[in-house]
């Protein structure tokens, strides 16, 4: 097994375990790479990529820029803030536009679900997802859970819980295909509100109250509340949304166990964090942000491979 | 098919030792050189004559490191299959140093030229050396030769020469195979 099942990663949804641990093993000699003092490789030489986000994001976009850089390749970025998108040219068009550059390669985010794999469908270029509304956000899912493996070696049974704003999160719904994949068992903790309903149905369980979850798990991955997508008002203020779901130094102490914290970022410091737990040893934040680089250098370079 | 062995173990043993000699001819104490097995076949010889040369002829100190050079081939999108990596492990830099690159078969001559490109992101050597075991004539793609062979082999290009490593394949022999 040496190259992907999938010619676009639009999902983890629709990836097989082996996609994973194929992503995970080569992330493992990017890793290396980067770790060295010149930290780029000549592999995607001639390969364009373009980096379209029609969402604000520093991350995300940085990670993914530094990543096609240090294979390189040729990068174009393009937001959609400042460009001919506002005077209502369509996504085809769009992307067809800046395909007919010969670029091979789409790195898109986007607000509405699905948009990545309606552009597969309609493109000729590998589609990479870089976050679809509250859909799916597969790179990220992936760093998780190669940073999971790296803390403990193995995400097999492993015990994962999602905390904060599961409803409008793609982090949260692409973590629980990847880690359920890999054999971990996932539970969601949250206000009732910002749960959906029926998510039993994937397979994992749901908890309300924020101490029990911490108790049973390994690892939570703290998620951030989405101001800008809570269009209505989910829970009472934030400051109660802290005290019940916010995780701080006391809590974690008081664990029968130490547990590992993550975070997607970015982090609202106080919030779903107090700053002592977000720099506290036990939390894995930054080592989130190195992985994700080589995760993507990963995805990029099975996914250049198979562009024939 | 057909098989040909083209050394035996006992062969094999012969010609390391004589590479080993030659290697001390030129580095004495190796306090200045590294020494660089290519991924993944080349690791098994570099082994062999570090091996060599602490246990027979009493090197201290020798400096040992593999390097992957898959991110760095020219071929990448070009074959059928994705290009798998092995593992690179250099713990030190080759800033000044001579290196001694060691493979187990120089065909090409492409992996030696990706590995000159890969070897500089540890640095400048000061001398960059090739030892190979097989030297195939004839079928350079490149103007690269080695300072060190182990023995030259005219094969077609339709022949493979298959090296078999004790550690890795259960004995030590290398065929020449007719396909």
């Amino acid at each position: 097994m040496s190259e992907l099942s999938v010619n676009h990663l639009l999902g983890i949804k629709y990836l097989k375990e082996k996609d994973i641990q194929l992503i995970f093993e080569t992330a493992d000699h990017f890793k290396e790479v980067i770790n060295r003092s010149i930290k780029k490789v000549p592999s995607l030489r001639d390969i364009n990529i373009a980096n379209i986000f029609f969402e604000n994001s520093t991350r995300t976009k940085l990670s993914f820029e530094l990543a096609e850089k240090r294979l390189s390749a040729d990068v174009i970025n393009f937001s959609a803030g400042q460009s001919s998108v506002k005077k209502g040219e369509t996504l085809i068009d769009t992307v067809n536009n800046i395909l007919s550059m010969k670029v091979d390669m789409v790195v898109m985010r986007h607000p509405n679900p699905g948009a990545g794999i309606f552009l597969s469908k309609h493109v000729k270029a590998a589609i990479i997802n870089a976050g679809d509304g509250a859909h799916e956000h597969p790179t990220q899912a992936l760093l998780d859970s190669f940073s999971i493996r790296e803390k403990f070696g193995d995400v097999a049974g492993k015990n994962v819980v999602i905390v904060g704003d599961i409803l409008h999160s793609r982090v949260a719904l692409s973590n629980i295909f990847a880690l359920q994949l890999l054999g971990a068992n996932v539970k969601v903790c949250g206000p009732k509100t910002l749960i959906p309903k029926h998510i039993e149905s994937l397979g994992v369980t749901v908890e309300t109250n924020l101490r029990k979850a911490l108790n049973w798990c390994d690892v939570a991955n703290m998620l951030r509340i989405q101001n800008e997508r809570l269009d209505i008002s989910y829970f009472p203020t934030t400051r109660e949304y802290t005290q019940q779901f916010g995780v701080n130094k006391a809590l974690l102490n008081s664990l029968d166990k130490e547990i590992v914290i993550m975070h997607p970022g970015p982090i609202n410091r106080g919030v779903e964090i107090t700053s002592d737990v977000a720099d506290s040893k036990q939390s894995i934040i930054l080592n989130q942000v190195e992985n994700g680089v080589a995760i993507r250098m990963a995805v990029i370079y099975l996914l250049a491979a198979k562009i024939k | 098919m057909s098989k040909k062995v083209l050394l035996s173990s006992k062969e094999i043993k012969i010609i390391l030792h004589r590479l080993a000699c030659q290697l001390l001819e030129s580095h004495l104490d190796f306090t200045d050189t590294v020494l660089i097995g290519i991924q993944p076949r080349g690791k098994y010889l570099a082994d062999r004559l570090a091996k060599i040369l602490r246990d027979e002829y009493g090197v201290k100190e020798i400096n040992l490191g593999y390097l992957d050079i898959t991110f760095f081939r020219d071929d990448f999108r070009r074959g059928e299959k994705t290009l798998e990596a092995t593992k690179t492990k250099i713990d030190f830099l080759v800033e000044d140093k001579k290196v001694v690159l060691i493979d187990d078969v120089l065909f090409t001559g492409r992996s030696i030229r990706a590995a000159l490109t890969a070897i500089q992101s540890f640095g400048r050597p000061s001398e960059v050396e090739l030892l190979t075991l097989i030297d195939r004539r004839f079928s350079r793609h490149l103007p690269i030769q080695p300072n060190y062979r182990g023995r030259q082999v005219d094969a077609i290009n339709d022949e493979k020469v298959q090296v078999m490593w004790e550690e890795n394949d259960g004995k030590d022999v290398i065929y020449l195979i007719n396909k």
